[in-house]
């Protein structure tokens, strides 16, 4: 790991007087669990190391009528131990519960689960999110795309977003809070995400000199939630795919529908047409089996990993049946 | 730019001028002189590293030691609080938790955290627990084993307690 200058403001004003214009120059430290494996690996390095986590305001869950304020501080493993999050937002409860190991989860923050860089191989071993080899051919189309995107997929960035957490975040209607020099903005979690056209930009809408503040749940609306996993391996990794799904009920029928999925595309996918599929249709194997279908209507896998379009299918039929069971638990492969 | 960090270890005080790149592990074994805490993927995977961080497991390999300033730290030499082995340790031993004992200051301390917080685990609960540390030689069934007498120990021994205090 490259030397680097460590600074731990108590402010947020503080921390984004100390953070620079441009990513090479700082960088925001809040777990680590992330940040050090990438100085490790030198993919990234700062000069300066922003630590956040003396600034108490960021920390903690309060619960109010307008929902609940996570500080961006918070660690997984306090959520994961959160009745009131158990209670009202039971599949990100899951999502928590899921992601990483124990050790992991007691560092690691909710704002730096929404911040975590991609893990495709190619970014994580120097090569940039839109890796290219030396006659400008993708490397990733033209290598191991394994796990890489099957929808999004039309351009450069070919990597999949990498939070487990973040889905059923946004099937919930979370927005995020962020701070920058011309003071705090406010944005919903699904906009946050962009995918990069080129090298120069990001796979999130943060400037260099910002950073996530809170996070807000909107008060659960009557409504049934799950969050459904596959994964490779029972023990740590990230998932293959992932469906978190948000189901509004007239009676029987489905008022309205979320329906978004994880690692199959440059950002969490929130999938128009699997909502579309379900609308004025009661659950049932067939109805969420058509909605699975219409979620990966538009896939295009690359080389290597067509199971996935497979998995997703299954993934998102089975969120809505657990969902419409009202249990939000995912499962092993 | 050096940083003077002040670490509890242990109980003990230790004070020391670092880079801030060190790691946190490396500040244990080569700062306190604690070779306990073992290295094994440094890329936070295997959890051989894993020490308690205000009572918390954490993989060692992956914090900095200037971010473990002002807080305490628990190894496994710190475990046992006297001469005698913690239930834990006593466990392990007895039900054949190690072979090499590469995993075993790791495995030790992350089944700490989680005995901290479930007194009674079950056996996926144990699984899912320890789900963070590798192992090479036992096959986990004997570290599962291990970690289910340690939990009647412990719990055993505070009912004593308690009834002593009554
Ligand atoms: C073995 C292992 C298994 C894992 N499994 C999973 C999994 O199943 N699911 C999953 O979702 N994740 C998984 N992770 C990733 C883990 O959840 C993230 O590393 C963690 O949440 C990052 O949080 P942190 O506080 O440690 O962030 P850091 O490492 O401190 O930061 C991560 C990035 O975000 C930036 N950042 C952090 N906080 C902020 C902020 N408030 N504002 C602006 N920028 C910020 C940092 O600059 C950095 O670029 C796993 C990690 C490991 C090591
Ligand atoms: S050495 Fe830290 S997790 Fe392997
Ligand atoms: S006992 Fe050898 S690695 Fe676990």
């Amino acid at each position: 790991m490259r030397a680097f200058e460590y600074t731990s403001p108590t402010t947020r004003q503080q921390a984004v007087e100390l953070l620079a214009g441009s990513w090479d120059q700082s960088a925001v430290l809040a777990g680590g669990t992330d940040l050090l494996s990438l100085m490790k690996d030198d993919v990234v390095a700062p000069k300066r190391v922003v630590n956040i986590k003396d600034i108490r305001e960021l920390h903690g869950v309060r619960f109010g009528p307008r929902g609940m304020q996570i500080g961006a501080l918070t660690s997984l493993g306090e959520l994961a131990d959160h009745p009131l999050v158990r209670q009202h937002y039971p599949a990100f409860g899951d999502a928590v519960v899921e992601a990483a190991s124990q050790q992991i989860r007691n560092m690691a923050t909710l704002g730096g689960n929404i911040c975590q860089r991609p893990r495709c191989w190619y970014f994580r071993s120097g090569f940039g999110l839109t890796p290219k080899t030396p006659e400008g051919k993708s490397l990733v189309e033209e290598g191991d795309n394994r796990y890489h995107a099957i929808l999004g997929n039309d351009g450069a960035a070919l990597f999949v977003s990498p939070s487990s957490i973040v889905p059923a975040m946004i099937a919930y209607g979370a927005r995020i809070r962020i701070a920058g020099p011309k003071g705090a903005r406010e944005v919903a979690l699904e906009k946050f995400f962009v995918i990069p056209r080129t090298e120069s930009e990001r796979e999130h809408d943060l400037r260099p000199n910002e950073i996530v503040t809170d996070v807000f749940l909107p008060p659960p609306a009557a409504g049934r939630y799950a969050h459904y996993e596959v994964r490779q391996k029972e023990s740590f990794d990230w998932p293959l795919v992932l469906a978190a799904v948000a189901l509004q009920m007239n009676g029987n029928t489905v008022r309205s529908a979320k329906v978004v999925m994880g690692y199959v595309a440059p950002v969490p996918w929130v999938s128009e047409e699997a909502a579309q599929a379900l609308v004025g249709k009661t659950v049932t194997e067939q109805t969420a089996q058509a909605a699975g279908e219409a979620a990966v209507s538009q896939a295009k896998p690359l080389s290597r990993n067509r199971y996935k379009v497979q998995l997703a299918r299954v993934a998102v039929k089975r969120a809505i049946l657990q969902a419409a069971q009202g249990k939000a638990e995912g499962g092993a492969a | 730019m050096k940083k003077n960090v002040r670490i509890v270890i242990n109980g003990a005080e230790h004070r020391a001028e670092v880079e801030p790149r060190l790691l946190l592990v490396h500040f244990l074994r080569e700062v306190a002189g604690l070779t306990g805490t073992h290295i094994g993927c440094e890329t936070s995977l295997c959890g051989a590293c894993t020490v308690l961080l205000d009572g918390m497991a954490v993989k060692s390999c992956t914090v900095l030691a200037v971010q473990a300033d002002g807080r305490s730290i628990t190894t496994i030499e710190g475990l046992a609080a006297s001469e005698n082995l913690h239930p834990i340790q006593e466990a392990f031993w007895e039900e054949h938790g190690l072979q090499c004992g590469y995993c075993t200051p790791g495995m030790i301390l992350c089944a700490h955290d989680l005995l901290q917080q479930n007194a009674s685990p079950s056996e996926q609960e144990i699984r899912d627990g320890i789900g963070g540390n590798l192992c090479r030689c036992t096959g986990y069934q004997h570290i599962v084993n291990a970690v289910k007498a340690a939990s009647r120990k412990m719990n055993q021994r505070q009912r004593a307690a308690a009834r002593a205090a009554d």
